[in-house]
């Protein structure tokens, strides 16, 4: 075991700045978002309030997350997205077995960090159906809400706006799931506080 | 050696964006296509057959002067044969009556035996036009559409308090006419332009608005700018549902309130405690359940409005799942800190 702490910058600027403003994003999302589905009169946030920020802090992730999609179109950063086919299953199971025993037996990462793979096999899956998936999505049934005249009126048979509504918060809870979980992986570093570190000064500790 | 499949997920994710606006565009144009065929449908004339109504053939008597536009009749003077117009108001559509709620009714029910004879004696036109409580009043047979509820709620609107006896149930509703649609009509959307139509038909249309008062008519749109989404509101909400006090008892408001105690606060039908939840979809929902199952009828049933969440199931497997999340964390933290 190599105990010598190894620094490796691998979060460039523009992917810091952009994970703190859609963190904070998220979170604002989420809270608003709570208040407007459980809205009552004695709610925290007051129900119109919620509304205007929802609203507005919905079209700056929209934003946000053109420039995340743009970035990860052009720049090299967009290659750790990219999941490789083969023996992909594997590699997930072999993850997967490290985080439920293999991390208290305090054996070695299979996947360790390094400046190929950004990702092990479990992130980059959570990572790729979360930004490719579950954000655009619920960016777009978003704007459908916003504008319900842009909205198909039926699908077969049920409401447009229905189902537009069923799926955004569907998306958004999936969403804040995959946040707590986050979060609580991020503790696993080489101590609990250095990956929020690295988002902070963009370098990797690695033991 | 690994194969490494050099697509970047953004691209895929771009593509299926160009899909869905691809497939969004062709239901947006079924959409429009489909309300089409509805109008031409309904613009299609259509036969009743009136040997199955046992009053038909002695309605015919009238009918076949208030039958259609014209009539036409021999002048005993003259003996000349006269075709004239009939007013408008008096025409009496076969079609229309003969699919109403009160098709099995002969005119002399209602009207009186001497317009037997033509022309008709200028006294009659004084006649008292029976209301509903005329005749559905205290009715153990209509006791479940509450016509005396429905009475009482009409004379403390604001229709009955400005106008008094001017403005009677014939304004809204026609006994000739007539068909009751919001309990029977499976289609939301149908139920809720039917109802708004009855609105309009004076509030948007000048002729039949000054009846009653010589203001000059307001303009619904400009009115209600301060309403978001104002086009969807339209087809999607009851006017009473705002401007009307709805009292959960009677699937259609009767008491209209003046302008300045209409709802105007989102959060009013936008939350749990949704107002529109007290009548017609209340109604729509218990229906549902009864005729889908609790499923398709009330998680997914089309009676609901954005914002408030009446599935309890929903909320409650959503509670579930995100409990489990969090014991896992902690039971996983918690070995994390043991070792």
């Amino acid at each position: 075991m190599n105990h010598q702490t190894e620094r490796l910058y691998l979060y460039p600027v523009w992917i810091r700045i952009w994970h703190m403003i859609n963190a904070l994003l998220c979170l604002l999302l989420i809270i608003t978002g709570l208040s407007i589905q459980f809205s009552n009169p004695s709610t925290v946030v007051k129900f119109n309030a919620a509304v205007s920020v929802h609203n507005v802090t919905g079209i700056i992730l929209s934003i946000s997350y053109t420039i995340f999609f743009l970035g990860n179109l052009f720049t090299p950063n967009g290659a750790y997205y990219v999941i490789p086919v083969k023996g992909f299953l594997i590699r997930l199971k072999k993850q997967f077995i490290y985080y439920t025993i293999g991390l208290f037996r305090k054996e070695d990462a299979p996947f360790p960090v390094n400046e190929e793979n950004k990702f092990n096999p479990l992130q980059q899956v959570t990572y790729v159906v979360l930004m490719y998936g579950f954000v655009p999505f619920v960016i777009l049934t978003g704007w459908g809400l916003l504008y319900p005249e842009i909205t198909v009126k039926s699908f077969v048979g049920f409401s447009g706006l229905d189902l537009t509504d069923l799926f955004h918060i569907f998306a958004g809870f999936s969403i804040s799931i995959i946040m707590c979980v986050h979060v609580y992986f991020c503790t696993v570093g080489k101590n609990p506080v250095s990956n929020f570190k690295s988002m902070i000064n963009g370098y990797h500790e690695s033991h | 050696m690994i194969y490494k499949a050099n697509i970047r997920p953004a691209w895929v994710v771009l593509v299926l964006l160009m899909l869905f606006t691809l497939a969004f565009t062709l239901v947006k144009t079924s959409d429009t296509a489909s309300e089409k065929i509805f109008q031409a449908e309904q613009e299609k004339p259509s036969k009743t057959d009136l040997s199955k109504f046992k009053n038909a053939v002695e309605n015919e008597n009238c009918l076949k002067c208030h039958g259609q536009s014209k009539y036409t009749y021999e002048n005993p003077e003259s003996k000349k044969t006269v075709t004239k117009r009939m007013f408008a108001e008096l025409i009496m559509n076969r079609d229309v009556f003969y699919v109403s709620n009160h098709r099995e009714f002969k005119c002399t029910d209602c009207h009186s035996e001497d317009y037997g004879t033509f022309p008709h004696a200028g006294n009659l036109r004084m006649e008292a036009k029976a209301n509903c409580i005329d005749c559905h009043g205290g009715d153990e047979k209509y006791a479940k559409y509450k016509f005396e509820q429905i009475e009482s709620e009409f004379q403390a609107s604001v229709h009955s308090e400005k106008h008094s006896e001017d403005f009677t149930c014939w304004m809204c509703h026609n006994a000739h006419t007539y068909k009751i649609n919001a309990r029977t009509n499976e289609n939301l959307k149908e139920t809720i332009t039917y109802d708004n139509l009855i609105c309009l038909n004076c509030h948007s249309d000048i002729k039949n608005y000054q009846l009653l008062t010589n203001k000059i008519k307001p303009n619904i749109l400009q009115k209600h700018e301060w309403l978001p989404n104002q086009a969807s509101h339209f087809t999607n909400v009851r006017c009473i549902e705002c401007h009307a006090r709805n009292e959960d008892i009677l699937v259609v408001a009767h008491h209209v309130v003046p302008k300045n105690q209409a709802v105007r606060k989102c959060e009013s039908c936008h939350s749990k405690n949704s107002i529109l939840y007290a009548s017609l979809y209340k109604f729509q929902v218990r229906e549902n359940i009864q005729k889908e199952g609790i499923i398709k009828g009330l998680l997914l049933g089309d009676a609901t409005t954005i914002g408030p969440d009446k599935s309890n199931t929903l909320n409650i497997i959503s509670l579930v799942i995100f409990g489990l999340t969090i014991l896992v964390i902690i039971i996983h933290a918690a070995l994390r800190i043991k070792k």
